[in-house]
């Protein structure tokens, strides 16, 4: 079947299989690789991305039920070479090792910070408990989102 | 002898070529002084590289610095931290420093990423290169100029006369020509007191293309014609293939089914086609006969079979029983003894990006060439493995790693690598392949599940006098005691594992570390000595006592009385150049058992520091990533099977796992700078135990300690699970 998505402010009209997921449209269809995998079943958060507003485990959505759907990825951030500022505070704060997980966490926390311009630590730390950071930077990641907060990400786009 | 690296041949010609002119420094791994290299000799001459070789860099005529190692990235940061080194010792500022890592056919042969080794062997090997490069445009200047080389300064790209002011850029004095030297081993290196590129906190190389996605990990990548690739699994470990109809597969339009003995592929132009191919193949198996030990009787299991030597996973130290002084006498005089037993669980690396591989062959006029890309920390090994498994020669195959989404020591072999080759070859396309979770959970190795027997004596002084150490399969890394003990007996006893067992973050000083340490904190009480006071009476190394201290004085040791349900615990140790030490406080919820470790501090000291904020982050990411090993981490398995194989089953620290944290780090300028990846993981579970039993009076000595949190009304007085 054919679905019709917006996908960081462009239009995709993609033919996609019953059995295929949001996620591996992005990826192999439409090409967008920052989105990652890394469990199928949406309890890692590496693929998470933003429908309309809400931070969504891609692995899970089949690509069916996006139609229409208006969709960010990581790829959709950066506006004219600026980092978004909370891509700006990951690297500010340096909240990675490997990074695997770092588009699912900048993603999950601009979500989280337009429902909450301004978390404390302990919202910060239930709102991403679905994200893992396998080489444990989590409070790293806190400390970005904190100062993402402070930078006034929760007010900024998308 | 033979080169091993990939530059062999018509390859390294046609690497010279591709390099241009400028400065190439190589390394000579060998005695340079007991059997000159062939490029020994400073010369303008064209460049011979000598046959083994440990790194090389390559100033080009703009002074752009290229830095070749076999080591790879996996996150630990050693694209940075490496690169701070060269820069150092250069000169130059560390944007000018580009590495090429992990690349069979670019980079010099190497072992591989691990053992907490790519500090302090190819930190210093890449200062030796960078130093006798400096050295060498010192010299070139100085020809120049026609002045003593004595009276000039390198610094910032360039070589300055102090007396003249004149300077000259870097690439300018390479500027047409092409220049090799090999490195002076006795090169004199920059003493830590100088540092300004190496010792600071340099943000993580590439840092702006991994937080906007834009970096290409190998499950990312993707070239022309490619085709997406699924493995067909046995239903158990050890099942052979008694009968496969692929007749259904091979209806649905572009698949390809590859068989091969036991060996099964799909290949379809897309990964859903690839699914549905997969789905569609009728095999039947017969299950592996033999003993099926489950994951709940393996301790018995290991204790009773034993391996006649020693396998993957049992690195990191010598197999042979260490005997000192009279361990039975000892024993027997001994006021206080205490015998316990301690068990370690199989656990996984749960890497985030599982194995993925992209192989492609190009028709070459030397022949077929077969390149992989694949995140190993073996890229070598892996290139011979992909070589044997197609009959290729080992110069037809390379190997490149992209930058690599974590590993732990769980990427060391090759497997979708050579799945992915073998399928390309059969194909004749470039095959991707990417494992998912399942697949990375049920057949990528493990952490050896291990058993170990302590015991153990305390003289009327304090001091532990006698001490017995038996480990079964855990492994021999750390397995001596840090301790001075005058009787001593250890013995690593290798098993037959029923599952496939390999590498992991710090091998076996996890195990023995919590075993040992465990036992220690037990001995403590039991002369009724304060844990950290007993550990600073018997330690005599002043390294190992100052991170007792300091982790215990930045905790605040003991600390006042603390609520109901808390507790403290302390642990130290010593692996692979690191001294470590970490204080825990823990919470039980008497309700509901719930386990919590409320803040952990770990002192640690690794020697010179090359890089402050990224040994911060290694440390802290240690402790975290030690908690799920502690607390709740276990592979079930029964009958060859994995029975949890699901991050929804697994369970690994999340951010609700994570106590405060305080790292502080004791930098040693005098000192070699020693590896951090490892070391800073291994205290963490017997200070959680130690903290644990102070809250409930329970002892855990078993790992996981709570998987299901503690039922205090059970396990009261029971000693452990």
């Amino acid at each position: 079947m054919r679905i019709d998505i917006e996908v960081n402010g462009s239009r995709h009209s993609v033919d996609v299989d019953p059995s295929q997921t949001l996620l591996e449209v992005l990826r192999d269809e439409l090409g967008l690789t920052g989105t990652k995998y890394g469990c199928g079943e949406g309890r890692c958060g590496a693929c998470t991305v933003l429908v309309g507003s809400h931070a969504v485990a891609s692995c899970t959505i089949p690509a069916q039920s996006a139609n229409g759907a208006k969709i960010t990825t990581i790829e959709g951030l950066e506006h004219d070479g600026h980092l978004h500022p909370v891509q700006q505070a990951f690297l500010d704060e340096q909240a990675f090792q490997c990074a695997y997980c770092t588009p699912g966490m900048v993603m999950a926390s601009v979500a989280l910070l337009r429902a909450n311009p301004q978390p404390s630590a302990e919202e910060i730390a239930r709102g991403l408990e679905t994200n893992i950071c396998r080489c444990g930077t989590y409070p790293r990641i806190i400390a970005a989102v904190r100062r993402a907060a402070a930078a006034g990400a929760g007010e900024a786009r998308p | 002898m033979i080169a091993r690296g990939g530059t062999e041949g018509a390859s390294r010609r046609e690497f010279l070529k591709m390099l241009g002119g400028g400065l190439l420094v190589v390394l000579v791994t060998r005695d340079l002084l007991a059997e000159p290299a062939p490029g020994a000799r400073l010369t303008d001459a064209a460049p011979q590289i000598p046959e083994d070789v440990g790194a090389w860099l390559h100033i080009d005529e703009n002074g752009a610095v290229t830095v070749f190692t076999g080591k790879v990235e996996f996150g630990q940061g050693i694209r940075t931290s490496l690169a701070q080194e060269i820069a150092e010792e250069l000169r130059v500022p560390l944007s000018s420093v580009r590495l090429v890592m992990g690349d069979t056919m670019l980079t010099p042969f190497d072992m591989g990423t691990f053992g907490s080794r790519s500090t302090p062997q190819m930190g210093t090997q890449l200062r030796k290169v960078g130093a006798t490069a400096r050295e060498r445009l010192v010299a070139l200047a100085a020809e120049h100029w026609h002045v003593d080389p004595g009276g000039l300064t390198a610094a910032g790209g360039r070589v300055t006369d102090p007396r003249t002011h004149r300077s000259l850029r870097y690439g300018e004095l390479t500027a047409g020509r092409t220049i090799t030297a090999t490195v002076n081993d006795a090169v004199a290196l920059t003493p830590k007191a100088h540092w300004t590129a190496a010792g600071t906190s340099a943000p993580h190389v590439g840092g702006r293309d991994l937080v906007t996605g834009r970096h290409q990990y190998t499950s990312d990548m993707r070239v022309p014609d490619m085709l997406y690739a699924k493995i067909l699994r046995a239903p158990s470990i050890g099942a052979t293939l008694t009968s496969l109809d692929t007749s259904a597969a091979q209806a649905i339009p572009g698949v390809v089914v590859t068989r091969d003995g036991d060996f099964v592929g799909v290949t379809a132009p897309s990964a859903p086609t690839a699914a549905k191919a997969l789905g569609a193949l009728r095999a039947t198996w017969a299950p592996a006969s033999g003993p099926e030990p489950s994951s709940r009787d393996i301790a018995d299991y290991l204790r009773r079979t034993p391996a006649p030597e020693a396998g993957p996973g049992h690195e990191g130290g010598s197999a042979e029983p260490f005997e000192r002084g009279d361990v039975t006498a000892a024993l027997a005089a001994a006021p206080h003894r205490l015998t316990q037993s301690y068990t370690v669980a199989y656990i996984a690396h749960v890497p985030l990006e599982p194995r993925a591989a992209l192989a492609q062959i190009t028709h070459e006029a030397g022949g077929d060439r077969l390149t992989v890309w694949t995140g190993t920390q073996r890229p070598f090994a892996v290139r011979d493995e992909v070589a044997q498994a197609v009959g290729m020669p080992n110069d037809r195959v390379r190997v490149i790693v992209p930058d690599t989404g974590s590993g732990y020591g769980g990427k060391h072999t090759g497997e979708a690598a050579v799945e992915a080759a073998r399928l390309a070859q059969k194909v004749g396309r470039p095959v991707k392949l990417v494992w998912t979770r399942e697949e990375e959970f049920r057949w990528a190795y493990f952490r050896p599940a291990g058993v170990i027997d302590v015991d153990a004596g305390v003289d009327a002084n304090g001091i532990i006098s006698a001490w017995t150490f038996d480990n079964y399969n855990s492994g021999p890394a750390a397995i001596r005691p840090p301790y001075p003990i005058a009787n001593q007996r250890v013995v690593f006893h290798p098993s037959v594992s029923p599952l496939r067992q390999g590498s992991y973050r710090a091998l076996a000083a996890t195990a023995n570390h919590f075993a040992r340490e465990s036992h220690v904190s037990e001995l403590a009480r039991m002369v009724q000595m304060d844990p950290v006071a007993f550990r600073l009476k018997n330690i005599d190394d002043p390294r190992l006592r100052d991170v007792v201290q300091k982790a215990a004085n930045t905790f605040g040791w003991p600390g006042p009385n603390r609520q109901a349900g808390h507790g403290v615990g302390v642990a130290c140790g010593f692996e692979k150049g690191g001294y470590v030490a970490t204080c825990a406080e823990v919470s039980v919820d008497h309700g509901s058992g719930d386990v919590h470790i409320v803040r952990a501090v770990t002192a640690f000291d690794c020697g010179a520091i090359v890089n402050p904020d990224g040994l911060r982050n290694q440390i802290s990411g240690a402790l975290v990533q030690g908690i799920g090993g502690a607390l709740f981490e276990a592979i079930e398995f029964d009958h060859g099977v994995i029975g949890n194989p699901h991050l929804a089953d697994y369970r690994v620290p999340r951010f609700s796992d994570v106590p405060a944290i305080d790292v502080v780090l004791v930098d040693r300028p005098d000192e070699p700078s020693m590896g951090a990846g490892e070391a800073p993981i291994m205290a963490l579970a017997p200070a959680v135990a130690a903290a644990l039993f102070e809250a409930t009076g329970v002892r855990l000595r078993a790992l996981p300690m709570a998987p299901s949190g503690i039922k205090l009304a059970a396990a009261s007085g029971s000693g452990a699970r």
